[in-house]
């Protein structure tokens, strides 16, 4: 039985325990509503959530223990010499007898005992789920007429029903700390493994970049180099390419918008330029790979120089494209957020307009634009897709922008794709890299925001 | 400056020839200044420009394609030469060997062994795809001649739309002279003609870009839109709800807060290691589904959804609450019943927007293994899935010419999505917006 049947049903008993609950309460009183405590739809919701909710959470738990409780059960039933083994092994085994329950082709021929292994978990599994069900739906009935029995006018229902919503919006508001919990824990518990086998300090200051571990031991170049220089050097190369592109001319659009344009340019051409900030990252990477790249190279050709067709300018250029909207846009906010009272003042000592926004409009909004230009900045070293499709594998170590480099964000998604075991070296260096990055962009996004926020306050 | 002393006191002397000269200088800085911004913004748009019109100019030769039309001889040597007309045998038949044998039969002075191959070259290698189907459809055909259309070889295809250039070198080539004479024959006989490509919008994808389509993608994406939907929408809007209605200011919130505008900045490739980690490995959830994709999006999207909820509740004003709160509605009531639905429409265009957003979104899906090939219409949200930007990625990355415009194509669907997005979304602002 499908798991989404079960929710449906829990579904359907907390529908039926609402109009229970209601024409019960309507019924203590003989109609006179007045009487009960609460409304009388708060007690429908009262029992809606008790014949919903506890079934609910049992089901959630149950799904959480389920996997391993079975696998424990499944691996006892094998012969003892063959569980008797590494801990590694047993993982391989684990998931062979697994793959022979799902029907898929395991990693070695079967013997009889694996085959009955499968079948004794397939059977647990079923029996798993028919029992899960069944004790959901017990659960979820013997609760509704529990919560029904107790329906008495002095019944404080809606207090209990508003206690329990509060406590779901507090979940609810909890699941963005636990995001970012989340994503520290897996990348720090992942880097520090990675950490354990390639020393932190080789990471950060090593300029040799080549993750390929061979598959045999015997392999010749089977010490692949962790050194992670290059890549944090070409990162800042095409981030700084992309600030140079976006900067200006994001920052002189926003003047332009928001200190000459006449409002009919302004609100045609500010709604052009949001379309830029919702392209998708793929579709600039696409223009980037196929157009722009060929195009530099072409431009270099005819200059003499030698551009690699996965050139960092390319790249840069065109992430530079993809943030002028992020900088013109915060930048237009915190300059129109300037008092006029500031330009007026300029105008009545003579300045033109020009100069009032250089000398004095400017530096008033400069923390502003400094949180934006820094946001911004952030966001080029997160951009993948664009480095992706167009920049290249090779980790050299260069600035210069007509040569190929990697960026941290390529060599994340290059080394985790397709199925990998997790104990590679090759593979947990991606979390070392998924670390670095993330603390960066966390340090650039907290300055820019604090930056941002006390400036705003300031003038309000 | 030249001054001159009046009264006493010094002051500029506004006829003199240096001041003028200054004067207009400032003027012409004043100007350029102003050229400057015009040329910014011309820059940025010309950009837009570039962009969408070259994926416009390369995608648009995908809607329509190159088809081949031929009578065929269904010869039962070929597809059942033991008669036993059953199924296996029907389905495994070389049906590209009766397409074949229906172009030769049309060059019949083609003889060499060598020239055959090239005619056969014409043909794609899924043309006899059709074909199967009606066989498998009604046996009974087989002995007699049937019409049937098929693509033709997509190195042909890209050909006649001029993306390939005619090649006489030896081998070098994708396209030989010979080939080239061949076409134009068959094309004067009416057999190669032009029909709409319905194969981009009806298949799944392929390794022959002449078969490939989105349709298995564009489920993908529907599908990990839902998850991303249920998700969001309603955890978004409870925090938000909590946070502008209910929650204390204390340091506590003020935290929560910091924390929601931080994972709004935090790289989107930074949330696929978070689903690699905890949703793959942690909770073995399924690789490439949608599930997942969707709960990864959905993390990813909350801050927005979060950030748009609270102001669309901070534009409600006061006096509706405490008018509600005054005739004895309880905090909750007054939120569920007038808060929240005056905020409803500002709430919805904030999700909308989201939801574009991570439409479009690709780093974090290749992180949760959605990069697989999938050569099936995903039919639930546990199956491995492709998304359209996804496919997108996957088709840009392919050598052949014929994958360039297709993934064009897809690019034109995935912004018309978006367009059409946005467009709900303002016309949702523009019918509801509310001024108190």
């Amino acid at each position: 039985m499908p798991l989404s049947f079960l929710f449906a049903v829990l579904l359907l008993l907390s529908i039926v325990g609402y109009q229970l609950g209601r024409n019960r309460a309507v019924a203590t009183v003989d109609g006179k509503i007045s009487r009960l405590h609460s409304v009388p739809s708060y007690y429908g919701f009262y029992v809606a959530l008790w014949a919903g909710l506890p079934a609910f959470l049992i089901t959630i738990l149950w799904l959480v223990l389920q996997g391993s409780i079975v696998d424990a059960l499944v691996m006892n039933s094998l012969p003892a010499a063959m569980t008797n083994v590494s801990a590694q092994e047993l993982t391989l085994l684990r998931a062979d007898v697994q793959n022979l329950a799902a029907g898929v082709g395991a990693s070695r021929t079967p013997d009889p005992s694996m085959l009955n292994a499968a079948a004794y978990y397939l059977e647990l599994r079923s029996i798993a789920r028919w029992a899960m069900t069944g004790l959901a739906v017990v659960i979820a009935l013997l609760a509704l007429s529990a919560a029904r029995t107790r329906i008495k006018p002095a019944l404080r229902a809606r207090n209990q029903v508003e206690r329990t919503v509060n406590v779901f919006l507090i979940l609810c508001s909890l699941v963005a700390i636990m995001t970012t919990i989340g994503i520290v824990m897996s990348l720090l518990f992942e880097a520090l493994r990675f950490f354990g086998r390639v020393s932190l300090f080789d990471f950060l200051t090593g300029l040799q970049w080549s993750p390929q571990t061979a598959m045999r031991s015997d392999q010749t170049g089977a010490v692949g180099a962790f050194g992670a220089v290059p890549l944090f050097l070409g990162t800042m190369l095409i981030a700084v390419i992309a600030m140079l592109v976006a900067v200006p001319v994001g920052l002189m659009s926003a003047i332009y918008m928001s200190e000459y344009a006449p409002l009919r340019v302004r609100s045609t051409v500010k709604p052009l330029l949001e379309i830029l900030a919702g392209i998708p990252t793929v579709v600039y990477g696409f223009f980037a790979a196929l157009t722009m790249a060929p195009f530099i190279r072409d431009v270099g050709l005819a200059l003499g120089l030698s551009v690699s067709s996965e050139s960092a300018l390319a790249a840069g250029l065109v992430m530079g494209i993809m943030i002028i909207p992020f900088v013109s846009s915060l930048a237009d906010d915190v300059i129109n957020a300037v008092p006029q009272s500031l330009r007026d003042g300029s105008y009545g000592l003579g300045a033109t307009k020009s100069e009032t926004i250089r000398q004095v409009i400017l530096p008033a909004a400069l923390p502003g634009v400094v949180g934006g230009v820094l946001l911004g900045f952030s966001r080029a070293i997160g951009e993948t897709m664009i480095v992706v499709m167009a920049a290249g594998l090779s980790a050299n170590l260069t600035i210069n922008p007509l040569q190929a480099v990697t960026t941290v964000t390529v060599q994340i998604a290059s080394l985790i794709k397709g199925d990998q075991e997790f104990d590679s070296p090759k593979t947990l260096s991606v979390f070392g890299l998924g670390l670095v990055l993330f603390f960066v962009t966390l340090c650039l996004n907290l300055v820019a925001l604090r930056v941002v926020q006390k400036y705003r306050e300031k003038y309000d | 400056m030249t001054n001159v002393i009046a009264n006493g006191r010094i002051v500029a002397d506004y006829r003199s020839a240096n001041y003028t000269k200054q004067l207009k200088a400032r003027y012409q800085a004043e100007r350029r200044f102003m050229y400057y911004g015009i040329a910014a913004i011309a820059v940025a748009l010309s950009m837009l420009a570039i962009l969408v019109g070259s994926v416009v100019l390369k995608g648009y030769t995908a809607f329509y394609d190159t088809e081949i039309t031929m009578t065929v001889m269904l010869d039962p040597q070929l597809i059942d030469p033991a008669g036993t007309r059953d199924s296996w045998t029907l389905r495994s038949a070389d049906y590209q060997a009766v397409m074949r044998a229906g172009l030769y039969e049309r060059f019949p002075t083609v003889t060499g062994r060598d020239e055959r191959r090239q005619l056969a070259a014409m043909l794609s290698p899924v043309s006899a795809e059709d074909l199967q189907h009606i066989v498998l459809a009604n046996p009974s055909l087989i002995g007699t001649k049937v019409t049937v259309s098929a693509p033709i070889a997509s190195d042909i295809d890209q050909y006649i739309k001029g993306n390939i250039p005619h090649t006489t070198g030896e081998g070098g080539g994708r396209v030989s002279e010979q080939q080239g004479k061949w076409l134009e024959a068959l094309s004067q006989d009416g057999v190669v003609h032009r029909a709409f490509n319905w194969r981009l919008f009806a298949n799944v994808d392929s390794q022959q870009p002449e078969s490939a389509g989105i349709l298995g993608a564009v489920v993908g994406s529907l599908l990990t839109m839902m998850v991303t939907l249920c998700m969001s929408v309603p955890i978004g809007t409870a925090a938000a709800v909590y946070l502008e209605e209910f929650a204390p200011k204390n340091r506590w919130t003020d935290l929560i807060e910091v924390n929601i505008n931080n994972l709004a900045a935090v790289p989107s490739i930074v949330f696929g290691l978070l689903g690699l980690a905890v949703f793959l490995n942690f909770l073995g959830l399924p690789r490439s589904a949608p599930l997942v994709g969707g709960i990864v999006l959905a993390l990813m999207t909350l801050p927005i959804i979060i950030i748009a909820a609270r102001s669309a509740l901070k534009a409600v004003p006061p006096s509706i609450r405490e008018a509600a709160l005054g005739i004895g509605a309880s905090p909750l009531q007054v939120v569920t019943h007038h808060v929240l639905p005056l905020a409803a429409p500002g709430i919805m265009t904030g999700t909308i927007i989201g939801m574009a957003h991570a439409l479009g979104e690709t780093a974090p899906l290749l992180m949760i293994g959605m990069v697989a090939f999938v050569g099936d219409v995903p039919g639930g949200v546990t199956d491995p899935a492709s998304v359209l930007p996804v496919q997108i990625y996957k088709w840009a990355a392919q050598p052949e010419r014929g994958f360039v415009e297709r993934t064009s194509a897809a690019i034109m669907i995935l912004l018309a999505f978006l367009v059409f997005m946005n467009a709900i979304a303002i016309y949702f602002r523009k019918k509801f917006e509310r001024r108190w």
